[in-house]
């Protein structure tokens, strides 16, 4: 990957007569962790699964790490996670047979799973059935469903939500983890002073634009 | 890939087994009632047995289809798969593969009730076996392509029947026809013809449906 | 296309005019049918009904496919024509078809394979009229239903075949088939009018579709401004 891992022209997306994202453009350096803040209804959402080819912008063109979100999709969907609203589970299955179902699908061994569930604090309910957990602990497995992508650029959007005080502990790690891995990062958060200590970047949204872009050191407390 | 998929599809299926025995139920149910439209004539009941047979199954799929996406979509699952990357196709396969199983093993669990009601009984188990496997495969590759998409929308319970019935119309001709050349009798080995026309359904089905579902659940 | 040129009403009109000529030929002029009597000029509507009928399936197929090629949504708008005025032609065959078998066989229907292939597709099509009905989003509506045409279209060969071979069982009824040349000219004169009318309709149609769709969508502020359009 070259120095811009995320590069975004002009994207703009809608629904019906109404535009989530009307003229979205920013670059993302490779290896950084960038805020991405708004109110809610701002974009940020969409912004984020578009990014991650869940949908095509209807104008405009991104590219995440040198690949077009609509040309070259698979490509981008390889070396990409994206932790969303929806969390991706079945409730029928145990936090486990989640896992392996992602680890199947991606043709890697069963064996890091536990290791994974481990790492979210889930371990103690490894065999228990998702319908049974709480919102915290669904999103606590759908982190466990990045780590086990190993991806190279992440979009967290809202990752603090419905998490308990330990659970944002849990947040700060991964993302240090992740950080000291050289993935790079894009959080949608509403926790700014709390992301403010390890963001390079900062992108705030409002009614599908940009309206301030600054490295994070610079935004006024 | 497939493999992962379908081993996915087996294990969701057995989670939600409970639920099988509710569809065998309704199945049985229709044939039931059936049989109260027509009367206790003893003999018409025995002609038309494959055709209530065939048609309780067709309703009971409905069900099942329908179902088989549910969890897909409550969590967005399906997605989360898509984005991983993986094949669509892989996904459908499963899918459809998954949910033939649970017709055909539903059609078996009906042959029972539909001699005992009907008095349609037949030692050619192996060739009833063959036609029901080949029927619910016809409903399998349609109704899992269109319960993907009538799963994302509103009117979900209405629209799949409405969309599936007219399409297996030739499934449904073939699969009656040949289950009663079966229990009825065949003098003039007719049945072969009728199952290849089945055969020929499925194999355009089956490589059809799996082309389109990208389409049908990606954006 | 120029959206407000009147040559779809010119096609509409020259349709018309077509059938009146045909229709006048077919009921006063041209001679009884020996067999069936004065009831075989239905034939007149009913074959070039049928035949046009055939042709706007054809349509709806090739657009469908075509959209899921270009993803350029005026094949939607010609397709969701074609769909509409295809259910309009199936009816009205479900319609000549009955007027025609009751004098004829005695019963409003019978399981001739045409007819049933009509009903099949007629019940396919109102299908997908019902799905389109029921999705907002303008693209997704565009894939779900060429997707769901495709496959329909698809089966119609199918359904005919097997409704044939299925029939075949009993006796094989008699329908308007062979023509004697005394017949040719009312039947290729409105023949040729149901095409002019169709084709009028359906590009009507096209133009509702293409209207509504627009006022569905909207286009961003910023690139307004930039002077470019949707």
């Amino acid at each position: 990957m070259d120095e811009v891992a995320i590069d975004v022209e002009r994207v703009a997306r809608r629904y019906g007569r109404r535009w989530a994202l009307a003229d979205v453009s920013f670059q993302v350096p490779r290896a950084s962790v960038v805020m991405v803040a708004g109110r809610n209804g701002a974009g940020k959402s969409t912004l984020f699964r578009v990014l991650a080819t869940a949908i095509r912008p209807d104008r405009g063109t991104a590219r995440v790490g040198g690949f077009d979100v609509v040309r070259d999709r698979q490509d981008v969907r390889r070396m990409t996670a994206i932790l969303s609203h929806a969390n991706y589970l079945y409730d029928t299955l145990s936090a486990r047979e989640n896992l392996n179902v992602v680890a199947d699908h991606l043709r890697i061994s069963r064996g890091g799973v536990m290791g994974v569930l481990e790492q979210v604090g889930l371990a103690v309910r490894a065999d228990d059935v998702v319908a049974t957990f709480s919102a915290g602990m669904r999103k606590r497995l759908s982190f466990g469903r990045i780590l086990l992508q190993e991806p190279k650029v992440v979009l967290l959007d809202e990752p603090y939500g419905a998490l308990d005080p330990p659970g944002f502990d849990l947040v700060d790690e991964v993302i240090r983890e992740l950080k000291r891995r050289g993935t790079t990062i894009m959080m949608a958060t509403h926790q700014l002073e709390r992301s403010r200590t390890y963001s390079d970047m900062e992108i705030v949204l409002e009614e599908g634009r940009v309206v301030r872009q600054s490295a994070a050191e610079e935004v006024p407390c | 890939m497939l493999a992962a998929a379908l081993r996915k599809e087996l294990l969701l299926q057995w989670r939600s087994r409970g639920q099988m025995m509710a569809v065998f139920v309704f199945g049985a149910t229709a044939l039931l009632l059936f049989s109260f439209a027509i009367g206790p004539n003893a003999e018409m009941l025995r002609t038309f047995s494959s055709g209530f047979l065939w048609l309780g199954l067709l309703l009971s799929s409905t069900l099942t289809l329908a179902e088989s996406f549910h969890g897909e979509m409550e969590n967005r699952a399906l997605e989360g798969l898509l984005l991983l990357p993986s094949d669509p196709r892989a996904l459908y396969y499963g899918k459809a593969i998954a949910n033939w199983l649970q017709l055909t093993l539903l059609g078996c669990a009906l042959v029972p009730v539909m001699v005992i009601l009907y008095d349609a009984g037949t030692l050619q188990l192996l060739k009833l076996l063959a036609i029901i496997m080949l029927g619910a495969a016809g409903l399998s590759a349609p109704g899992t392509l269109y319960a993907a998409m009538t799963s994302q929308v509103k009117a979900k319970q209405m629209l799949l029947p409405l969309l599936l019935f007219p399409l297996i119309v030739p499934a449904l001709l073939a699969s009656v026809k040949a289950t009663s050349l079966v229990i009825l009798g065949d003098p003039m080995d007719q049945s072969k013809a009728w199952i290849t026309l089945l055969a020929a359904f499925d194999l355009i089905y089956w490589s059809l449906c799996g082309l389109l579902f990208g389409r049908v659940v990606e954006d | 296309m120029n959206r407000t040129s009147n040559a779809p009403y010119a096609v509409l009109a020259l349709g018309v005019a077509l059938l009146l000529f045909g229709s006048f030929h077919g009921l006063a002029v041209a001679p009884a049918e020996t067999y069936m009597g004065e009831v075989q000029r239905i034939m007149y509507v009913h074959v070039p009904t049928a035949w046009n009928w055939m042709l706007a399936v054809l349509w709806a197929f090739a657009c469908a496919v075509a959209f899921l090629f270009t993803s350029n949504m005026k094949w939607d708008s010609r397709m969701e024509a074609g769909l509409e005025v295809g259910v309009l032609l199936a009816f009205l065959l479900c319609c000549q078809g009955s007027i025609w078998a009751k004098p004829t066989w005695g019963v409003w229907w019978d399981w001739d394979p045409r007819l049933t292939s009509v009903a099949v597709l007629l019940a396919a099509s109102l299908g997908i009229m019902a799905l389109r009905s029921f999705v907002d989003d303008p693209m997704r509506r565009a894939v779900w239903s060429a997707v769901a045409t495709i496959i329909a279209s698809v089966d119609l060969p199918i359904v005919y075949y097997s409704v044939k071979w299925w029939n075949s069982l009993h006796q094989e009824q008699s329908t308007p088939q062979t023509v004697d040349s005394v017949y040719h000219l009312p039947l290729r004169v409105n023949a040729f009018g149901v095409l002019f009318v169709m084709i009028g309709f359906i590009w009507l149609r096209t133009r509702v579709a293409a209207l509504k769709l627009r006022q569905e969508t909207a286009i961003p502020h910023t690139y307004e401004e930039a002077g470019e359009l949707a």
